[in-house]
């Protein structure tokens, strides 16, 4: 792709070109199949691997997209675009993993609730 | 206290004379920037759903609930408009308008067909009783898919809007930098949507 420079607008943003975008879009297709078909199917006996394929999928899709389709490099709009990215994928990961993590201890620290208070039968 | 600092004139607070950019020189990096805001709040959604996903309140789960085949069909709308955008794309840098306006045109059915396969889910799932007041599961996986096709139907009357306009003044500098911004929108959708059949969906059955 980047020695494709011939689809370099004057404003030097990428549109990509029909090779990127044909190789996106079969390792999306790719990507895609594979974890549903695996789901479909029933998974696999060890249901801890199943999630993690389905969820390496799942980002190695994401950085597909990135890369082919929305054309991230480090270099578009003097590397702000990147940093941004980075940004904001940084707090991304401290909200989710955050939340995720302070719910479940709460979850587990609770004070016992009496019979019949708990809302969750 | 002796000043060390050396002033050599008067402070200045203003620059005298704007920097000049050219029209529309940092829009796709604004709209970068929106998009990375954008992000955010679905990760708060994503959030949500990951605390609240579980609490079923005794009614029906993932499991009962979602139908697999039609997440992967939605999904397959989704992917196919992605890519039908990019040919569009090309066209446009190829300045060949008629071409591009027919690849948006097939974009915007699929994407209409991507937000009534979801509003049939939804329909399906209210109809079973599965409203979002019924469970905190239900009210998060709600408000998650159902912003997702909020943007989605945001994008289809972009797209609509930007194809008269195209038709109206043609490839001019700043429909063609409209068109881009759409661009980054769409495909982000598509990796939003990532997200939520991998998490919401898959997840939820495996």
């Amino acid at each position: 792709m980047s020695t494709h420079d011939t689809h370099h607008a004057e404003d030097g943003h990428d549109h990509g070109s029909l090779r990127s975008y044909a190789t996106g879009f079969i390792l999306s297709v790719i990507l895609t199949a594979i974890p549903f078909g695996l789901v479909m199917a029933g998974g696999l006996a060890s249901r801890m691997l199943t999630v993690m394929i389905v969820l390496g999928m799942a980002v190695a899709q994401i950085v597909v997209h990135m890369i082919y389709f929305l054309h991230m490099n480090t270099k578009s709009e003097k590397g702000w675009t990147m940093i941004s990215l980075v940004f904001t994928i940084v707090v991304l990961v401290i909200m989710l993993s955050g939340s995720v993590w302070v719910m479940y201890h709460m979850n587990a620290n609770m004070m016992p609730m009496p019979q019949g208070m708990t809302g969750q039968s | 206290m002796s000043s060390t600092v050396t002033q050599t004139g008067p402070r200045q607070f203003h620059l005298d004379h704007e920097p000049h950019l050219p029209e529309g020189a940092s829009t796709m990096l604004g709209f970068w920037i929106y998009l990375m805001s954008d992000c955010l709040i679905f990760a708060v959604l994503f959030a949500v759903y990951a605390v609240l996903g579980h609490n079923y309140a005794g009614g029906p789960g993932p499991k009962e609930l979602f139908d697999l085949e039609l997440v992967a069909l939605n999904t397959a709308m989704l992917l196919l408009s992605s890519i039908t955008y990019g040919f569009a794309m090309l066209e446009m840098a190829r300045r060949r308008q008629t071409m591009m306006l027919v690849w948006l045109g097939i974009t915007g059915l699929f994407g209409a067909a991507f937000l009534s396969i979801e509003l049939y889910e939804f329909s399906h799932l209210i109809h079973e009783g599965a409203t979002p007041g019924r469970s905190a599961f239900l009210s998060s996986f709600f408000a998650l898919v159902g912003t997702h096709g909020l943007h989605v139907t945001f994008g289809i009357i972009w797209l609509a809007t930007l194809m008269v306009q195209v038709l109206r003044t043609g490839l001019t500098a700043s429909n063609t930098r409209r068109l881009m911004c759409l661009s980054l929108f769409w495909h982000f959708l598509d990796v939003i949507w990532i997200g939520v059949f991998t998490f919401v969906y898959l997840m939820g059955m495996i």
